[in-house]
């Protein structure tokens, strides 16, 4: 499991090529359409913002790219190969990981048992506990990360911690990707600073390819490379960071509400 | 209640002061009560323990070998070990009405392979116990496969269950026949002296494997999971299915166990033995011992002690001589009590855990 991060820390390389190809997506639920023809590139070690309003189909997105859920139709491409992607276990195989908005926490199990939640290290039959206790402190404190105990439960923490902790579970796995749905939501100034750290030197160090669903754009630009804007289950931008601004991407989510607003306004007034 | 209660401190509570060098030991007997007290298992602990005197006091008779036989053995036995099998499944969020009709069902099946098909009688042993995880496995068939409530699920097997145990015996007991009493004994046996204690060693040794499988395996940290926050659990990959297909059929397993070895201890195969009130009481002990209905929590050494109680309470007021029909006035009552004190405390473990 340790030291497996894939290829070299050459910038150069990392540019060139794509590890993930999205291409055509649809995801239908019943009559409800959550997502519309995505296509979506993320190059290796480059981090994307995924923004939008709640309900635009980020999560939707991110589900159907860790192999929780299937698409209705459309093709995954990872390292140039088409992948059908039919559970977590079979994404994480293949080195996708992801921090989910619920954050797929058990309260009642303690911090370490969360952070190996089926990655136990065992010595059959049993659970070598000690071993986990031991490097769930060793990951937590070399990320700067503080929590009260690695034997609390879940519980017990605080929003800001329980979203570390499973953050913390998704890098140690060594992913080549890496899917954070909301990282910073529940996250103090401090706390949040280091999570983004942690996406910088993941992305240069160890070549991780992030995908970040976040609403704060100004912590968004600051991070990420390129972002995209999902509005109404499609894609409707696509820009390097450098070329867009907080104002930006603001009034366009605004300006969508607005719109959406008056057309409502007009259809509740009905023809004249 | 007080009373009982006070009689347990005099037990349990610091010994008499003039040990001297006050503030340490009673500062660290304080922190070692709260310890005991954070422990889940601890309300049903303090209120068995509070029982056992009340009923020695009571009945000179309730330490008497044959009482203490009868308790273990004849009472309790059944009902810890089907205890087991429900803490599981309501710790993932299940549970299962049909298992004291498996209980009816598994020694008749061992009795007619037995009797009618020419079976050794080990073989149509294991026989009712491969039925016992058969049961299991359609009701977790019917829940996870089929979406049905595991509620509604198991009420259905139930009565098909029992169905099954009325067409098949027409209603009436048989007695095990003289080729089981071999094998019988090691089950239950409630005449042959030593052999009385075999059901009774057959839950401990089950509560202590169920409980390191529990606390100690990947099985138990992904059913706690699987009932602590199911969607988180699939997100991590945990298959949810074979959580549940494995728990139910543990369940089954026990409840045919649990027939065959009370089929032995009373040497009468009865169609009305086990049924719902065996389920009752097995999932009553289980939420005793502080197995949250809701799923997530629990403990098999909880849901053994809640069992005991159970078995205390119903051995105790015979033995005390309360007759029969008041009988279970006294012992919802007391049901009731264990309930109020054990959601109680465990409000005061969480208001202190915030803290």
């Amino acid at each position: 499991m340790t030291d497996t991060a894939p290829g070299t820390p050459s910038a150069p390389v990392s540019l060139t090529g794509n590890i993930l190809e999205v291409e055509h997506i649809s995801k239908r639920y019943g009559a409800v359409t959550a997502l519309i023809d995505i296509n979506m590139h993320l190059g290796h070690s480059e981090v994307l913002g995924l923004i939008g309003d709640n309900g635009a189909g980020k999560s939707t997105l991110l589900k159907i790219l860790c192999g929780f859920q299937p698409p209705t139709s459309g093709r995954i491409l990872f390292e140039g190969q088409e992948i059908q992607l039919k559970s977590v276990d079979q994404a994480r195989a293949l080195g996708i990981d992801a921090v989910y908005q619920d954050l797929a926490l058990v309260n009642q199990l303690t911090v370490y048992h969360n952070m190996f939640l089926n990655r136990e290290t065992v010595r059959w039959p049993l659970l070598n506990n000690r071993s986990m206790r031991r490097e769930a402190k060793r990951r937590l404190d070399e990320m700067g990360l503080k929590i009260p105990s690695v034997n609390s439960q879940v519980a017990q923490l605080s929003g800001g911690q329980r979203q570390a902790v499973a953050v913390a579970r998704s890098v140690y796995s060594n992913p080549k990707i890496l899917l954070l749905d909301e990282p910073l939501a529940a996250m103090g100034v401090k706390e949040g600073a280091i999570i983004l750290d942690l996406v910088r030197e993941l992305k240069e160090n160890a070549n991780v390819s992030i995908i970040i669903i976040a609403h704060n754009y100004g912590q968004i630009l600051e991070v990420c490379d390129r972002v995209n804007l999902i509005q109404g289950g499609r894609i409707t931008l696509d820009k390097r960071s450098s070329e867009t601004s907080a104002q930006e991407l603001t009034d366009l989510v605004v300006a969508e509400y607005r719109k959406a607003l008056q057309d409502r306004q007009r259809v509740d007034r009905g023809p004249a | 209640m007080s009373d009982t209660a006070e009689r347990t401190a005099d037990v349990a509570g610091p010994p008499p002061r003039n040990q001297g060098a006050g503030n340490e030991i009673l500062g660290a007997l304080r922190s070692g009560a709260a310890a005991f007290l954070r422990q889940r298992e601890a309300t049903v602990l303090v209120v068995v323990v509070a029982l056992v005197i009340y009923f020695r006091v009571a009945s000179s008779n309730f330490f008497s070998h044959a009482n203490l036989d009868t308790l273990a053995s004849g009472v309790a036995a059944p009902y810890i070990i089907l205890s087991i099998g429900e803490v599981l499944l309501l710790i993932c969020g299940e549970i299962d009405l049909s298992v004291g009709f498996t209980f009816t069902l598994a020694p008749f099946i061992m009795y007619f392979l037995t009797v009618y098909y020419g079976f050794p009688v080990i073989l149509a042993i294991i026989a009712a116990l491969v039925f016992g995880l058969l049961v299991g496995f359609v009701n977790a068939f019917l829940t996870v496969a089929l979406r049905l409530p595991s509620f509604i699920a198991t009420l259905g097997t139930s009565f098909i269950l029992y169905g099954l145990v009325l067409t098949t015996s027409h209603a009436e007991p048989v007695t095990p026949t003289p080729s089981m009493e071999g094998i019988g004994k090691f089950f239950g046996n409630e005449t042959a002296s030593a052999w009385g204690w075999s059901a009774i060693i057959w839950a401990v040794v089950l509560v202590a494997i169920f409980h390191v499988v529990l606390t100690q395996t990947r099985w138990g940290l992904h059913t706690i999971a699987v009932g602590g926050n199911l969607l988180g659990a699939r997100e991590a990959g945990i298959s949810v299915a074979r959580i549940k297909y494995g728990n139910f059929m543990i369940t089954g397993l026990l409840g045919a166990l649990v027939g065959i070895q009370v089929a032995f201890y009373d040497n009468t195969i009865d169609p009305s033995a086990g049924g719902y009130n065996y389920m009752f009481y097995a999932v009553a002990a289980a939420v005793l011992g502080g197995t949250a209905m809701l799923g997530g929590a629990g403990t098999i050494i909880g849901g053994a002690l809640g069992a005991f109680l159970l078995s205390i309470l119903t051995d105790g007021f015979q033995i005390t001589g309360v007759s029969a029909n008041p009988l279970f006035i006294i012992f919802g009552a007391a049901v009731l009590i264990a309930m109020i004190a054990n959601v109680q405390l465990s409000r005061l473990r969480e208001m202190g855990r915030i803290k």
